[in-house]
């Protein structure tokens, strides 16, 4: 990603945190959905097996933001200088 | 059958939930945490430094406003009154989002202004300037309270934990986060949130829709009956018996007057436009906006209805029965208890905390820049050196978080008296677009007519709601026939007729101002190119802001067709 020299603004970028939170509720509901699918819970989503579906779903959306940061990584523009904060 | 026919319900959170919640908010403290090292300048703190893309404005626009009354107050508008509550949305909100960005950002962002209040003063003086930083100032403090209320109820249903101990502790966490990083943080947080609210409502809007048999189980069974399903002509929603009238009220008085001069005067949005990195791209904020405030009534107006269906409580509360102390705005809580199982009830309730911090941090956040530009280096502090500004936002930030406490406290209390003093800030909104839109395209308006404008129109919409039934509770006197969101619509309607014709008379009679003064400003005394950016012709159609406003008003009239 480094290829051209520039600097690149790395895991700071909101889009991995995005995709890092999301990916782990992902994680957290698939396993919920895949070993904690009781009768008496899916009975609540009235037969749907929403932690299933939706930890799918936010896996998928997870996973896209980070190939999405990876491919378009956010470039430090050179006439900026770099701030090491007060 | 069992009725747990009281306020006080709890939701059935056990360890997992508990553990998604808390990592929302390390992540959430992280961001701040990060945000800080980023910060170095007074513009840093308050601007982001202008620098950031804009579909991160764009979504943070969005989030900024998808707070407590939001989300609980349209989901409740959706349960008593069905799909009527659209309007506030694809009449009430995105045409003002897509003319903020076409018309009036490239001012905003091209004069180089830092706040909305001190695009008032370089245009009518410090008159009109006072009065809006103000009245800005005061009424952030007052709805950041609202939205910290409404956050300290979750946390005391979940926990079970006193409401002033829920108070304190999630205003702490607020706090940390926009005094550490300022909007950066906020910004970054909002977007962040936006995704986690989606996370949440999505699935429950699923769960739901599948339980009550999809679109046409909410046909069947929608009580009083299928009219709740047309947004037009919406007489219960507006209280106006009148359809031509109700139509006429939800055009002008919500898609123009009220909307227009909620999105385009705004600071707590256009704060986060101003924070984007080109001309181009604050106009874009406010489009890119568009498009997901086009579709989130889907996630929080169908739940509602459909809770109206399949919550007990509010099943009998529809129906007139006592229903305890269940109310409309309780649906999507109730919802949730009903058909989320652990693991994403975590999610739920992550997400509604999510929505009510970025609620209550986009009113702070807007609130110590207009303090501390507007009110402190204005009126108080000159000439100081810019570190001094950057330390007077982090004090205010304090200061207006321990007020937001105070002021939940109120909100706690007295619920009406929170809901009279919305709607008299949502006064100043109307007549605030009148003087701006009037002195943005009029060069020869005065600095003594922007001022009397605001002030007059102002006083026209209060009196408006004196003379309705309802306005103000028991101090209105009911002179006139109007009650509910239709009186608001007159009122905002009559503040912006007075304010203009105000405005018109009194600049004949006095001095216009010298008009190297309005350059920037004006859009006869504007150079074009200092509107656009240089290479705006070039860009591609999904990066031009006229193209994306033109995809954006297709979609929302298509919308409205189909759900007529």
């Amino acid at each position: 990603m480094n290829a051209s020299g520039k600097k690149t603004v790395g895991l700071f970028d909101i889009r991995f945190i995005i995709g890092g939170l999301i990916g782990l509720y992902g994680v957290i509901l698939t396993l919920l959905g895949i070993f904690n699918a009781s009768d008496k819970e899916l009975a609540k989503g009235d037969g749907l097996n929403i932690n299933l579906w939706a930890g799918l779903g936010m896996l998928v959306a997870g996973v896209a933001f980070m190939v999405w940061a990876r491919l378009r990584p956010v470039i430090v523009p050179d006439d900026v200088e770099p701030n090491d904060g007060p | 059958m069992i009725h747990t026919a009281d306020s006080t319900f709890r939701l059935d959170a056990n360890a997992v939930d508990y553990l998604i919640v808390a990592t929302y908010f390390v992540v959430v403290v992280g961001i701040g945490l990060m945000a800080r090292r980023q910060v170095s300048t007074s513009l840093d703190f308050f601007l982001s430094g202008r620098s950031l893309p804009a579909w991160v404005t764009g979504l943070a626009f969005i989030s900024a406003n998808l707070g407590a009354v939001e989300i609980m107050g349209m989901s409740a508008n959706g349960a008593e009154f069905g799909m009527a509550t659209v309007h506030y949305f694809w009449v009430g909100a995105v045409p003002a989002m897509l003319f903020l960005g076409i018309v009036m950002m490239p001012f905003y962002y091209g004069s180089g202004v830092r706040s909305v209040p001190e695009f008032m003063r370089r245009r009518f003086g410090t008159g009109a300037h006072l009065v809006n930083a103000l009245s800005f100032a005061v009424a952030q403090l007052l709805i950041a309270g609202i939205n910290l209320y409404l956050l300290a109820t979750i946390v005391n249903r979940l926990l079970g934990w006193p409401l002033w101990v829920s108070l304190v502790a999630a205003a702490a966490i607020v706090l940390s986060y926009t005094a550490l990083g300022g909007l950066s943080a906020a910004i970054y947080n909002e977007v962040l949130q936006f995704f986690v609210i989606v996370a949440a409502l999505l699935p429950l809007t699923i769960v739901a829709l599948h339980k009550v048999g999809g679109w046409e189980g909410i046909k069947d069974k929608v009580q009083p009956g299928q009219e709740q399903l047309s947004s037009w002509p919406g007489t219960d929603l507006t209280g106006i018996d009148s359809p031509v009238l109700s139509v006429i009220g939800i055009v002008f008085g919500l898609g123009f007057v009220l909307s227009f001069g909620y999105w385009t005067t705004n600071f707590v949005e256009v704060q986060r436009a101003m924070a984007s990195d080109s001309i181009s791209a604050a106009k874009r904020a406010p489009i890119i906006g568009a498009f997901p405030k086009m579709f989130i009534p889907f996630i929080v107006i169908i739940p509602g209805i459909i809770a109206a269906i399949v919550v007990p409580e509010l099943v009998k509360l529809k129906a007139g029965e006592a229903a305890g102390d269940v109310k409309y705005n309780d649906a999507i809580l109730l919802l949730m208890r009903d058909l989320l199982p652990n693991g994403m009830l975590g999610i739920a309730i992550a997400g509604l905390l999510a929505s009510f911090m970025a609620g209550m941090a986009a009113n702070i956040s807007a609130f110590n820049t207009v303090f501390s530009y507007d009110l402190w280096q204005q009126y108080v502090k000159k000439d100081e050196d810019d570190s001094y500004y950057t330390r007077i936002g982090r004090l205010a930030t304090v200061a207006a978080t321990i007020i937001a406490i105070g002021t939940a406290g109120i909100a706690s209390n007295y619920s009406n008296l929170m809901n009279y003093l919305q709607t008299l800030f949502g006064f100043f909104n109307a007549p605030l677009f009148a003087t701006f839109i009037l002195g943005m395209f009029w060069k020869r308006m005065t600095a003594t007519a922007g001022w009397t404008g605001l002030v007059s129109g102002t006083a026209a919409a209060v009196l408006v709601a004196f003379l309705s039934e309802d306005s103000f509770g028991s101090a209105s006197w009911g002179v006139l026939g109007l009650k509910g969101q239709g009186a608001s619509f007159v009122a905002a309607g009559a503040a912006f007729v007075v304010d203009i014709l105000v405005s018109i008379i009194v600049t004949m009679f006095t001095r216009p101002r010298d008009e190297a003064d309005l350059e920037g400003l004006v859009y006869s005394l504007t150079p074009k190119e200092s509107l656009v950016d240089p290479d705006e012709v070039h860009l591609p159609w999904y990066q031009s802001p006229p193209k994306l406003a033109g995809i954006g008003l297709v979609l929302v009239i298509v919308l409205n067709v189909i759900f007529w």
